[in-house]
C-alpha cells in the first residue's frame, strides 16, 4: 500500500508551537482523508524549527466506488412526485431508473447512483492546500510581494517550499501536484541551515529521514530531546555533577535546534552567592541553558549546559565562550539586584505613614519594601483597591483563620500562631517591589522567603511567605505549617470574595484571575489539613473590608456621597471618620453595613453563590480523582447535620423534594409536605445555605468525609442493595403519590396496625427502622459517617425481605397506606447521610 | 575572526566600531538600499524614523538602511553598567516588500562584519515585536549569536494601526552589542571606536562616557518635569493642529494631505517627552497607560494622513 510524505518547509517556527502544529497537521489531513473514505494504516507527524512533516502509511491508490440506491415513487405516481425523484437522484428520465417489485406495495422506481472512487493523489492535492490555507496557528502572518493582496496566504513565518510524494515502496513515488499561492509542490527539501543548505531530492519517508540525518537534521523532536538529555547527563557526570532536569526547558530547547550539540560552560564562583533559584531563573529564561548541581550537597555548580545547533569547526570553544560571556553579564545584573534588595531604600521617610498603618519595622529591608508597595499605591484591581489595602485585609483574615486553625492549641501556642500568621501576611507581598522579582516574576514568594530569612524572621513566617501562593494546581504540594495554611487561605479567600463582590466570576473558558485555581486551593488546604472552616461566615467576614474598598473607590471619593450620609442622619464626626478611614478600614465598614439598606441580603447572596462555586469545584476535584461526583450532590442535598438544626428553621436546607425541618429528628419523625415554603428567602433561589453557622454545606472537610464514607458504603453489597431498595421505594412512592397526592404518606406508620394485620417482614422493617434511623442520625451528629453507614446497613435484610414478601398495594386501603408510610420512613432514614435519589446507578 | 580583504585594518569591523558601521552601510548599499543619515530628532528606536514608520505604510516598494542613535532615558546607568546605555546606536534596515531571502541576506551581513558562521551558533528565537505607542506589531525573532541577542528581525504586520500591504521586513542591529561581540570586549566603554592603536586609539568611552554620566543626571534628577509636561501637551496640540491643517478641503480636486511629515515630527517629540517623564518617575501606573494611548492616537492619525500623501501611495 502506498505512503504519503508531506513536508512544509518554512522559516523558524516558534518552539512552543511546534508539537501542537505537527499534531494539528496530522489530524486535519487524516480526518479529511477518512471523510473521503480513504482509510490508512498509520500516521505520524514531526516538527523541527524549520519544518512540519507528516507521514501516512498504507493508503489505498483510490477510494472505494460508492453505490447508492435511492428509492422513488410507485410506478404510475403523479408526475410531480416523479419529477421530484428524478431531480433529487440526478436522472434525466425514468429510463435511467430501475423498477423493483414488492409483493405488498407493488412496483416502484429505484435510482442506482454509482460514484467511482476518487484517486488518492487527486484527493491529497485537494486536501493539503485547503489544510495549509486554514491552518490553526495561534498567530500567523503575511509576507513578501503576495501580501499586497488582501487574502494572501498566512503561515506562522514565511513558508518556502512544500514536499509531497505518494507511492508504494516498490515503485517510484509521484509528486502530488498542487500549488498554494505560488508555492508548487515538489520532491525536494533542504538540510541544516549551515551544514547542508543545498536541495535534497526525496522519494519517500525512509530515505527522507536518512537523507536529513546526513544533512544534520534530526527529524523527531523526541529523539532530539533524548540526545540532549543523554549528552547533558554524560557531560555532567564526567565533571562529577548532576543535571538539574527541566522538562519544559528541554522541550523548548529541542524546538530550537535541528542538530543538537551539547556543550558545557562556566561562570565565576563568586556568583554562587546569588540564591540558586535566581541563578537558575536567569540562566533558564534568558539563555535557555540548564544548571548543574553537586550530587552530594545539592548545591548549585558554577557550570551550565548549553545546547547549540552547530558542529563548530573549533569544537565549540567560541560558542562556549560566547554563551559564558552572556551568562556572566546576566548574573552580574542578578548579583546587583540581590545586593540592592538586601540594602536599605532611599527616601525612607516618605514611607513612615505606610509603615505605621501596617505596623512595619522600617529598620528591616523587607518591611521597607512592603511600605514602599503600599506607598506607591500599586493597584491590585481598580475596584478592589491597592496591594496595600489588600495586604491589610489578608492580614486581618489570616489572624481570624489562625485562631480557627489553632483552636485546639494551648493559649500561648495559639497566640504565637496568630501573631506569626499576621506577620507573614503583612510580608507576603513585600517582595513584589524588589529588583529581583521585578526581573524574574516567577521568583515571587521565593525571594520574599529568602529576604525574610536574612532579616531573621521566624522560620514559619519565612516559609509562609513562599507557601501562601500554594497550591498552584491540582498536583502542587499543599502547605502544612499552620502559619502557611492560614495565610494561603486568607490570600485565596480575599481574592475569591473580592471578585465575587464585583461580579467578575469565571465564565466558560475565561478565568483571567485564576479563581477556579484559588477555589481548588482552598478546598485542598482545608481537606488535606483537616481544617474545620465555617466557610460561609468566613466569607461574610472577608466581604466587609473588600466592600469598604469598593465603596471608597466607587462612591466615597465623591463628595456627594459623603454629603448623602448626612442626609441619612449620620453624625458629622462619623462621616469624617468614614471619609478618612474608608480605605479598607473595618471600622468604617461597620458604619457602612449599618447605613446601607439590604446589605445583609446582598452579602448572603454573594457568599451563597460563592459557596455553590466551591461545591462545583469540589465535584470537579473528586471527578478528577476518579471519585463519584454525584455523591457530592447527594450529600449536599441530604439532611443537614442535626447540630446545625438546633437553631431552628432558619438553617434548613432546601432539597428538590421540599424543605425539611431538621429539628424534629427522631425515630418516626414527620416530614414537612411538598410545597412548604422554604424558610429563608435567599435559600429559595439557590441550593446555598442561609445565613447562620454550622451549615452542612459550608464545611468542606465534613462534606468530603461524608462523600468518602458514602462512596465506601456504596461499594459494599449492603450499600448496593440498600440503594436498590431505596430506589424501589422511591419509585413506588412517586407513583402512588401521583394518585393520592404529594405528602399523602407522610408521618409515621401505624405500628398497631402492623402488629394486628401486617406481615412478619413488615414488622421486621418497622423494627429495623426504629433502631437504625436514630442510630444513623446520632452517628452523623458525632460526625461518625462510617457509623452512620453501618447503622443504615442494618436495614438491608429487612428491606430485601420486605420487597420479596410484601405487596405494597394491598387491596385493603389502610394496609396500603401504612406500607407506603413505612417506605416513606425508609426514604427519610437514608437522608440522614445523603439524598439517595441523587445517586446515579 | 577575519576581515574582508579589501578594507584597511583600521576599518576592520572586528576591531573598529566605525568599521562595523561602515561595513554594514556598504553591505546594504550594495543590495539596493538607500543609505540615509540618522533622523535629526530624539527617538527611542530606529523604527521611529519616518523612513521606517511611515514608509512601511502604503503600496510603494522601499529599501533603506541607516544608523539611528536611540535614546532610552530610563536605561541610563551613569556610565557604570557595562551593558546599559541611555543613548546607543541601532542599525536599521527596511525592505518593502520583504524579500524571500531576507534571512540569508541577514546571515550574509553577519559574515560581512566578521562573524564566522562555521564557528558561531546563530539562531532565530521567537520574539514577536509590538510597539504600543506606534500602534504597530509584527512577527519575527531575536537573532542569537552564541546565546547573545544581536539583532531583531521583524515582519511588520501593522503600523500606526494600519495593516501593512505589502509587508515590510525590518532588521535592527544592536551595534554596541554586536561590536562588543566581534571585538571580544566585556565592557561597552572599552570598544575600540576608530580601530587605531596607541595614542591614536579612541574608545567608545572616550566618545560617550561623559555624555552617559551627564544625561543620566539629567534624565533622573534634573529634567524639568513641569516643562516636560508642557512640551508634551504642546507637541500633542501641534500634531493635531497640523493634521487638521493639512487635510484637503472638502471637494478639492487634490484630496491629498499636505502636512503629514511635520505632524509626525510632533508625534515623535511627544513620545520622547513621555519617555523623559517616565524616567523621572512622575507618571503613575494608571497615568502611564493613558499617555501611551495618547501617543498612539497621534501616530495612528499620522499614519492615516501619510496614506493620503504621494509617499503613501495616494495619487
Amino acid at each position: 500500500m502506498p505512503d504519503l510524505l508531506l513536508e512544509l518547509f518554512s522559516e523558524e517556527i516558534p518552539a512552543r508551537m511546534q508539537r501542537k502544529a505537527a499534531e494539528d497537521l496530522k489530524k486535519l489531513v487524516t480526518d479529511a482523508l477518512v471523510e473521503r473514505g480513504l482509510v490508512y494504516e498509520g500516521a505520524k507527524a514531526f516538527a523541527t524549527p524549520r519544518r512540519l512533516t507528516l507521514h501516512i502509511a498504507g493508503l489505498p491508490i483510490r477510494g472505494r466506488d460508492v453505490r447508492e440506491e435511492r428509492k422513488g415513487p410507485r410506478v404510475g405516481a403523479p408526475d410531480a412526485a416523479v419529477q421530484g425523484f428524478l431531480k433529487a437522484a440526478g436522472l434525466a428520465s425514468l429510463d435511467q431508473a430501475t423498477i423493483v417489485s414488492d409483493p405488498k406495495k407493488g412496483d416502484s422506481y429505484i435510482a442506482v447512483i454509482e460514484k467511482p472512487g476518487q484517486e488518492t493523489v487527486a484527493a491529497i492535492a485537494e486536501i493539503v492546500p485547503a489544510v495549509i490555507r486554514s491552518f490553526p496557528w495561534p498567530k500567523s502572518m503575511r509576507w513578501g510581494k503576495a501580501s499586497t493582496a488582501g487574502a494572501s496566504l498566512r503561515w506562522v513565518r514565511p513558508l518556502h517550499s512544500i514536499l509531497c510524494t505518494f507511492g508504494a515502496e516498490t515503485e517510484e513515488p509521484e509528486v502530488v501536484p498542487f500549488d498554494v499561492d505560488g508555492i508548487i509542490s515538489g520532491n525536494t527539501t533542504y538540510g541544516h541551515r549551515f551544514h547542508a543548505p543545498g536541495a535534497i531530492t526525496v522519494r519517500r519517508f525512509d530515505d527522507y529521514v536518512s537523507s536529513l540525518e546526513k544533512a544534520r537534521v534530526v527529524l523527531d523532536a523526541d529523539r532530539r530531546k533524548e540526545i540532549i538529555l543523554t549528552d547533558a547527563r554524560n557531560l555532567a557526570f564526567a565533571q562529577g555533577l548532576d543535571l538539574v532536569e527541566d522538562e519544559g526547558l528541554l522541550e523548548e530547547v529541542a524546538g530550537l535546534v535541528e542538530w543538537p550539540v551539547v556543550l558545557m560552560g562556566s561562570f565565576e564562583e563568586r556568583f554562587l552567592e546569588i540564591p540558586a533559584e535566581a541563578i537558575r531563573a536567569t540562566i533558564r529564561a534568558n539563555q535557555k541553558c540548564f544548571v548543574l548541581r553537586d550530587p552530594m550537597s545539592g548545591a548549585l555548580s558554577n557550570r551550565f549546559i548549553l545546547v547549540s545547533n552547530l558542529v563548530a569547526s573549533d569544537g565549540g570553544v567560541a560558542i562556549t565562550a560566547g554563551n559564558g560571556r552572556v551568562v556572566r553579564a546576566r548574573l552580574s545584573d542578578a548579583a546587583y539586584f540581590f545586593a540592592t534588595d538586601k540594602g536599605s531604600l532611599p527616601d525612607l521617610d516618605t514611607f513612615r505613614e505606610s509603615a505605621e498603618k501596617l505596623e512595619l519595622d522600617l529598620s528591616k529591608p523587607l518591611d521597607q519594601r512592603m511600605a514602599k508597595l503600599d506607598k506607591l499605591g500599586v493597584v491590585f484591581h481598580a475596584k478592589l483597591g491597592t496591594q496595600g489595602e489588600r495586604v491589610q485585609r489578608i492580614a486581618a483574615l489570616a489572624r481570624e483563620l489562625a485562631g480557627i486553625i489553632g483552636k485546639d492549641l494551648p493559649d500561648a501556642e495559639r497566640a504565637e500562631l496568630v501573631k506569626n500568621a499576621e506577620r507573614a501576611a503583612k510580608l507576603a507581598k513585600a517582595d513584589l517591589p524588589t529588583e529581583m522579582v521585578g526581573e524574574f516574576p516567577e521568583l515571587q514568594g521565593l525571594m520574599g522567603r529568602k529576604y525574610a530569612e536574612l532579616q531573621g524572621e521566624h522560620p514559619s513566617v519565612a516559609a509562609a511567605i513562599e507557601e501562601h501562593y500554594k497550591p498552584m494546581g491540582p498536583s502542587d504540594r499543599v502547605p502544612t505549617d499552620p502559619v502557611s495554611v492560614a495565610v494561603a487561605l486568607a490570600d485565596k479567600l480575599d481574592t475569591l470574595v473580592g471578585f465575587w463582590a464585583i461580579d467578575e466570576k469565571p465564565t466558560g473558558s475565561k478565568d483571567p484571575y485564576a479563581l477556579r485555581r484559588a477555589a481548588l486551593g482552598v478546598i485542598r488546604l482545608v481537606v488535606e489539613n483537616g481544617v474545620r472552616l465555617p466557610l460561609f461566615d468566613t466569607g461574610i467576614a472577608a466581604l466587609k473590608p473588600v466592600l469598604g474598598t469598593m465603596y471608597y473607590t466607587n462612591k466615597m471619593a465623591s463628595l456627594g456621597a459623603v454629603e448623602a450620609l448626612s442626609g441619612l442622619g449620620v453624625q458629622d464626626d462619623i462621616i469624617e471618620d468614614a471619609a478618612t478611614r474608608f480605605g479598607g478600614s473595618v471600622k468604617a465598614v461597620d458604619i457602612f453595613e449599618d447605613i446601607v439598606p439590604g446589605y445583609e441580603a446582598w452579602a448572603d447572596e454573594k457568599i451563597g453563590d460563592l459557596l455553590s462555586f466551591f461545591h462545583d469545584r469540589l465535584k470537579v476535584m473528586l471527578r478528577d480523582q476518579g471519585a463519584r461526583h454525584d455523591l457530592v450532590d447527594a450529600v449536599l442535598a441530604g439532611s443537614p447535620s442535626p447540630l446545625a438544626g438546633e437553631g431552628g428553621a432558619a438553617r434548613s436546607v432546601v432539597t428538590d423534594e421540599g424543605a425539611r425541618d431538621a429539628a424534629s429528628a427522631g425515630a418516626l419523625h414527620t416530614q414537612a409536605g411538598e410545597g412548604t415554603a422554604p424558610p429563608h428567602p435567599s435559600a429559595a433561589q439557590t441550593p446555598s445555605p442561609a445565613r447562620g453557622e454550622g451549615q452542612p454545606s459550608d464545611d468542606l472537610l465534613l462534606i468530603t468525609r461524608r462523600v468518602a464514607a458514602l462512596s465506601r458504603f456504596l461499594d459494599t453489597e449492603d450499600g448496593k442493595s440498600l440503594l436498590a431498595g431505596y430506589k424501589r421505594a422511591a419509585n413506588i412512592l412517586r407513583a402512588e403519590e401521583k394518585k393520592d397526592g404529594e405528602g399523602a404518606f407522610a408521618g409515621a406508620a401505624d405500628l398497631q396496625l402492623i402488629a394486628d394485620a401486617g406481615l412478619i417482614e413488615e414488622k421486621a422493617l418497622a423494627v429495623a427502622l426504629a433502631s437504625a434511623t436514630p442510630a444513623a442520625e446520632a452517628a452523623v451528629v458525632r460526625e461518625d459517617y462510617e457509623g452512620a453507614m453501618t447503622a443504615l446497613a442494618e436495614l438491608r435484610p429487612a428491606v430485601d425481605a420486605f420487597f420479596d414478601q410484601v405487596t405494597v398495594n394491598d387491596p385493603d386501603p389502610a394496609l396500603r397506606a401504612n406500607r407506603l408510610r413505612l417506605l416513606n420512613q425508609l426514604r427519610e432514614a437514608t437522608r440522614a447521610v445523603a439524598d439517595f435519589g441523587r445517586i446515579a446507578g | 575572526m577575519s576581515a574582508p580583504a579589501e578594507l584597511p585594518d583600521s576599518l576592520n569591523p572586528t576591531r573598529s566600531f566605525q568599521g562595523l558601521l561602515l561595513t554594514l552601510q556598504r553591505f546594504w548599499a550594495e543590495r539596493g538600499c538607500v543609505i540615509l543619515q540618522p533622523y535629526d530628532m530624539e527617538v527611542g528606536a530606529g523604527t521611529f524614523h519616518p523612513a521606517t514608520t511611515l514608509r512601511a505604510l502604503g503600496p510603494k516598494p522601499w529599501k533603506a538602511a541607516y544608523i539611528q542613535p536611540s535614546r532610552r532615558p530610563k536605561d541610563g546607568r551613569y556610565g557604570e553598567n557595562p551593558n546599559r546605555l541611555q543613548h546607543y546606536y541601532q542599525f536599521q534596515v527596511i525592505l518593502k516588500p520583504s524579500p524571500p531571502d531576507l534571512q540569508q541576506l541577514y546571515l550574509d551581513s553577519l559574515k560581512a562584519i566578521g562573524v564566522d558562521l562555521a564557528l558561531h551558533d546563530v539562531r532565530f528565537v521567537e520574539d514577536d515585536w509590538e510597539s504600543p505607542t506606534l500602534g504597530a506589531w509584527g512577527l519575527g525573532w531575536e537573532c542569537w549569536c552564541d546565546g547573545m541577542e544581536v539583532s531583531q528581525f521583524t515582519y511588520f504586520q501593522q503600523v500606526a494601526g494600519v495593516e501593512c500591504a505589502p509587508v515590510a521586513g525590518e532588521l535592527t542591529y544592536g551595534l554596541e552589542r554586536l561590536a562588543m561581540y566581534v571585538q571580544g570586549v566585556e565592557n561597552v566603554y572599552d570598544l575600540n571606536f576608530n580601530g587605531l592603536d596607541g595614542e591614536d586609539r579612541i574608545s567608545y568611552g572616550d566618545v560617550f562616557l561623559q555624555a552617559e554620566q551627564e544625561f543620566s543626571r539629567h534624565n533622573f534628577e534634573h529634567a524639568d518635569t513641569a516643562m516636560l509636561f508642557r512640551h508634551f501637551a504642546d507637541a500633542e496640540g501641534e500634531c493635531k493642529a497640523l493634521l487638521a491643517a493639512g487635510e484637503a478641503s472638502e471637494g478639492a480636486i487634490d484630496a491629498r494631505h499636505s502636512l503629514a511629515l511635520p505632524a509626525y515630527d510632533q508625534c515623535i517629540k511627544a513620545s520622547h517627552m513621555f519617555n523623559l517623564l517616565d524616567a523621572r518617575g512622575v507618571i503613575s501606573v494608571t497615568e502611564r497607560q493613558s499617555y501611551i494611548l495618547r501617543v498612539r492616537e497621534l501616530s495612528k492619525a499620522c499614519g492615516a494622513a501619510w496614506l493620503k500623501t504621494a509617499g503613501g501611495g495616494a495619487n
